[in-house]
């Protein structure tokens, strides 16, 4: 079923231009922000917990306040944001606003009494001002009902775009969920994704970035041939990916905000598997030449240079950086079906392997801090998403699913994105390192498949 | 698409009965040699129609009674078993056909596209595809072919040929193709 897109501003949607074009068998590239994209909740993603903690913390957050011209509306409803954050994450209860006795907006308003008679932990005020046209600050205080005390207090100032309210928004409840959990909070950061509209030789391949928790969905490439393996630069700003469009497979860097993009990797066979290093200065990447064995090489991305890391006539492939730099963790049929494997990056330097356990570890990621890897691990028929201790070979199984596959860890490596098919249809689901909360991430466009998600935001 | 590849197919037929005088049906393995009044048109036609709509049942065998040059010739897929890449025997005198074809049509070109079945990770099953057009265009070239006749690409589990997560579109979606340009 197809979605139509909307437009930010009326401009030709990618879309449009894709069936003018495809006889051509057109690739359209599209810059992040401005004319190309589609926002608004028909396009959205839906977040469904389908397995929380047994007691998330009951919470409420009050709806802010507003003090701006007598008459006027608050332009962005911050308490709606952060309900949604903090209770998709799982760990948290948000009240219904319908149950809320009273509603503080400032400290001095506040009874505690109101809100431990309704059993919540916590509570979140604040108020919105408009300080000048275009200019606006957001204050909260962050509560802790028992004792009767302030945790936290902030103040933020924002223009009226959207997209920045909703960034303060997601910042307040970042701040929220670090001072309730100790982890710090994922809700600023975005995700890349490739999405399949249709069957056979006319679907629509797009790769797409959005808000972690699915709005503000930006189509970057669109294509009627197979793009795959988004990875993420490390300052955010760009994106590498595979893609068919000159019907073999090569290479792109696009950068995000203009849309500019350099093929860095049309050689002759293979090109695959391309990941950014922890400092962006190189690739690693899967290149098979004409014979069709695939090996890890690096690629620095100033001088060109490639130096290839495995000479085996098996398949390697689905190269991951550990965070130092100083290894790669990757996918090797060397000794039978697909195991994990470590190199380090320099030439000729030993292959060690890392999982033991199963008939089956493909597809590492390594945690942001290095300690585990994420893999695709088969159970019996069932490919499932593990955390494997790189150092013991230590297997934990964390989804239930049948074709799990593609994990990436968030940058606070508290949860890990991965993609499923549910009935049919791929749809991106994520689970919380320690296994408790189980999400589901479904889309209204067609099949999602290959989330990976970005750093935190630098800023 | 189709219809050129079809329309070569039928040059390519004539070119192989031509070349080959009486002995059209040189056909390996048990299967029966063509009646020779029976037209390369109507073989070709038949057993175009199954191969080229990309859609083989399960119930076609790749040799039936029959089965002669050009009815191999209008075959252009071959199957592999779960993660592996070796070319079943059945699949013998269909690569030989298409390696003669090759050796006889120094212009022939052919596009060797390896697949794979959805399960497991991408990038792995790019490399199988590519493992799998690789141990065809090795038997191709044994059989004839020169290197530039041929050419690979792999698309993994990106382009299936039947959608379904059962072991029937699976065993369909384990395939390479041969596509003539």
């Amino acid at each position: 079923m197809l979605s139509s897109p909307r437009t930010t501003n009326g401009n030709a949607s990618c879309r449009d231009i894709m069936t003018g074009l495809s006889l051509l068998r057109a690739v359209v590239v599209c810059a992040l922000v401005g004319l190309f994209g589609y926002s608004g909740a028909n396009a959205q993603l839906r977040i469904e917990i389908t397995r929380g903690i047994d007691r998330p913390v009951p919470m409420a957050i009050v709806p802010f306040g507003w003090e701006g011209p007598s008459g006027s509306e608050a332009p962005f409803d911050f308490a709606a944001l952060i309900s949604a954050d903090l209770s998709q994450s799982g760990r948290f209860d948000p009240l219904d606003d319908r149950d809320m006795v009273s509603h503080p907006t400032r400290p001095a308003d506040v009874d505690f009494q109101d809100w431990q008679i309704l059993e919540v932990d916590v509570l979140v005020i604040g108020r919105m001002l408009e300080e000048g046209p275009n200019r606006y600050t957001v204050i909260f205080q962050l509560f802790d009902v028992l004792r009767g005390e302030p945790l936290l207090g902030y103040r933020l100032t924002s223009t009226g775009d959207e997209g920045e309210l909703r960034a303060a928004g997601h910042r307040i409840a970042d701040m929220i969920f670090e001072a309730l959990t100790g982890i710090r909070g994922v809700f600023g950061t975005q995700i890349a994704y490739v999405s399949q509209e249709g069957k056979g030789e006319n679907s629509l391949f797009r790769l797409i970035v959005s808000d972690a928790d699915g709005a503000n969905q930006h189509i970057i490439v669109e294509s009627f041939e197979p793009l795959m393996s988004p990875s993420w630069s490390p300052d955010g700003r760009k994106v590498a990916y595979v893609s068919f469009e000159r019907e073999q497979s090569a290479i792109y860097i696009q950068t995000l905000r203009t849309g500019t993009r350099d093929r860095v990797s049309a050689r002759a066979g293979i090109n695959g598997a391309p990941v950014f290093s922890p400092d962006g200065r190189m690739l690693a990447l899967a290149l098979s030449g004409v014979q069709g064995n695939l090996d890890i090489y690096i690629l620095d991305l100033a001088t060109q240079v490639l130096t290839r890391l495995t000479r085996n006539a098996a398949i390697d492939t689905e190269p991951t950086w550990a965070p130092d730099g100083e290894s790669i963790y990757f996918t090797s049929a060397r000794s039978g079906g697909p195991q994990v494997y470590r190199v380090e990056t320099r030439f000729g330097a030993p292959v060690e392997r890392v999982t033991f356990e199963g008939s089956y570890n493909a597809r590492p990621r390594v945690s942001p801090d290095g300690s585990q890897l994420a893999v695709i691990h088969r159970v019996r028929d069932d490919y499932r998403i593990a955390l494997v201790d790189p150092d013991t070979g230590v297997t934990q199984v964390l989804s239930n699913g049948s074709l799990d596959e593609s994990p990436s860890f968030a940058p606070n490596g508290a949860q890990i994105i991965y993609a499923t098919r549910e009935q049919g249809v791929g749809v991106l689901s994520s689970v919380s390192t320690d296994g408790r909360i189980h999400r589901q991430i479904a889309s209204v466009a067609g099949d999602v498949r290959e989330p990976v998600w970005s750093p935190f935001p630098r800023s | 698409m189709a219809r050129q590849v079809f329309l070569l197919i039928l040059i390519g037929v004539g070119a192989v009965l031509a070349g080959c005088g009486g002995d059209a049906a040189t056909v390996p393995d048990g299967t029966s040699a063509t009646d020779p009044g029976v037209t390369a048109v109507s073989n070709g036609e038949g057993a175009t129609t199954d191969a080229l709509d990309g859609t083989r049942g399960p119930n076609v065998r790749p040799e039936e009674p029959g089965d002669n040059a050009e009815g191999l010739l209008s075959r252009l897929v071959l199957y592999f078993e779960f993660d592996q890449s070796n070319i079943a025997s059945e699949f013998n005198a269909l690569l030989a056909a298409h390696g003669a074809y090759l050796a006889a049509n120094d212009g022939a070109q052919v596009r060797l596209e390896g697949h794979a079945d959805e399960r497991g990770s991408r990038e792995y099953n790019i490399g199988l595809g590519e493992e799998r057009a690789q141990a065809v265009r090795r038997v191709l070239l044994l059989q004839g072919a020169a290197t530039d006749q041929l050419s690979t690409v792999s698309y993994g589990e990106e382009r299936p040929a039947t959608v379904g997560s059962d072991e029937e579109a699976y065993s369909l979606n384990r395939r390479v193709e041969l596509v003539y340009r």
